[in-house]
């Protein structure tokens, strides 16, 4: 049964995960919060592992999850799958059209008017999955704001070797440790 | 082929660190540099593609050009490649972690990790709302993104419905001026 969610989910977020990387977060949110697969702080603490770690995010979050939801490697194996599938079926079949239409598409206004309606909602999609992680179970105290802020600024600033994501979360990593042990 | 295809998804996906985005520089440096197995144009298509497609942007990548270069044997290939790096590091890292993760020391380094994340989620989006909001299309584009923030997360509506409802609406109005505009014409 846990197979079958799992399978459905994934699906489903592959097949709308528009965007990529942070818009398919919050696709993801939804889901685990529908099916109590696992609290916010852990889902944070994997999008913190996807960071440091190599690669996509949407891959990490679906061999994660499909582990911790149903405690076996086949869960992963099936999330993961899952994710894929409808990529596999659409640029399968773009791939095959561009292979005749080469870029003839492109002017298409359907085609055009929906990417564009599409980068728009993905805005909106990576702002609601910042704003619903901000929450009591993330920002716990003042310090966290700092933290917040900190890392917000510093990445923004794009200051040479310290702009970098990875070494961003180590650092806070790090001063997490000694403000809260 | 299919061990090439492989191997040369498996690095790229060995060796980026930070998500899709990352991957497609080096892509493009062994696909169209190195192995020539697409050009330079051909390469540029294939991402307008990759990101138009729903899907992880690296593995649409995969899927595309190990199709196009060996077909069937070729996509299995770039696309293992390029899932299983990071499948087996999370994959370690779930077992483990998952038993670890309640200890004092380790919770006290992800407290100070998870404001960080979430200004890590936020932080683009000033990049990008100012490149969305630059063209023409500034109320627009204010307007959809700001009602899908507020529909996620304030009701707790479903992503998916929002997407499809944008996909149908936009549909729906590029029709109505498509079929105005064939009438001016006549």
């Amino acid at each position: 049964m846990i197979y079958l969610q799992l399978f459905i989910s994934f699906f489903k977020i592959g097949l709308f995960g528009f965007g990529g990387g942070y818009a398919i977060l919050s696709l993801i949110e939804h889901e685990v919060e529908y099916y109590g697969w696992m609290n916010q702080q852990e889902f944070v603490d994997i999008v913190a592992i996807s960071q440091v770690t190599p690669g996509p995010i949407g891959i990490n979050a679906a061999t994660y999850i499909g582990y911790t939801a149903s405690g076996h490697i086949i869960g992963s194996i099936i999330a993961t799958s899952a994710i894929i599938l409808p990529s596999l079926i659409i640029m399968l079949t773009l791939c095959k059209l561009y292979l005749r239409l080469e870029d003839k598409y492109a002017n298409n206004p359907y085609y055009n008017n929906t990417l564009l309606m599409l980068r728009f909602t993905v805005l909106g999609l990576i702002a609601a999955a910042a704003l619903t992680l901000i929450t009591p179970f993330n920002f716990i105290d003042y310090y966290s704001w700092i933290f917040f802020a900190g890392v917000f600024i510093l990445s923004l600033l794009k200051v040479k070797y310290l702009s970098n994501p990875i070494l961003l979360i180590i650092i806070a990593g790090a001063i997490g440790y000694f403000v809260y042990s | 082929m299919f061990l090439r295809l492989f191997w040369t998804f498996f690095k790229i996906g060995t060796f980026t660190l930070g998500g899709g985005y990352a991957m497609l520089p080096l892509i493009q440096r062994e696909v169209v540099d190195n192995q020539h197995w697409i050009d330079e144009r051909e390469f540029l298509n294939m991402v307008a593609l990759a990101q138009a497609a729903p899907g992880i942007i690296a593995v649409n990548s995969a899927i595309f050009i190990g199709y196009k270069v060996d077909r069937w044997r070729g996509l299995l290939g770039a696309v293992l490649g390029a899932v299983l790096p990071s499948f087996c590091i999370i994959l370690c890292i779930a077992i483990i972690f998952h038993n670890f993760r309640n200890q004092p020391s380790i919770e006290a380094i992800f407290k100070g990790i998870r404001p960080a994340v979430v200004a890590l989620i936020a932080a683009p989006l000033y990049r990008m709302t100012h490149n969305a909001l630059k063209g023409n299309n500034f109320y627009i584009a204010l307007l959809v993104s700001l009602a899908t923030a507020l529909f996620i997360w304030l009701f707790g509506v479903s992503p998916v419905v929002i997407i499809l409802a944008v996909i149908l609406i936009t549909l729906l109005i590029t029709n109505c001026l498509q079929s105005k505009s064939n009438k001016n014409i006549q």
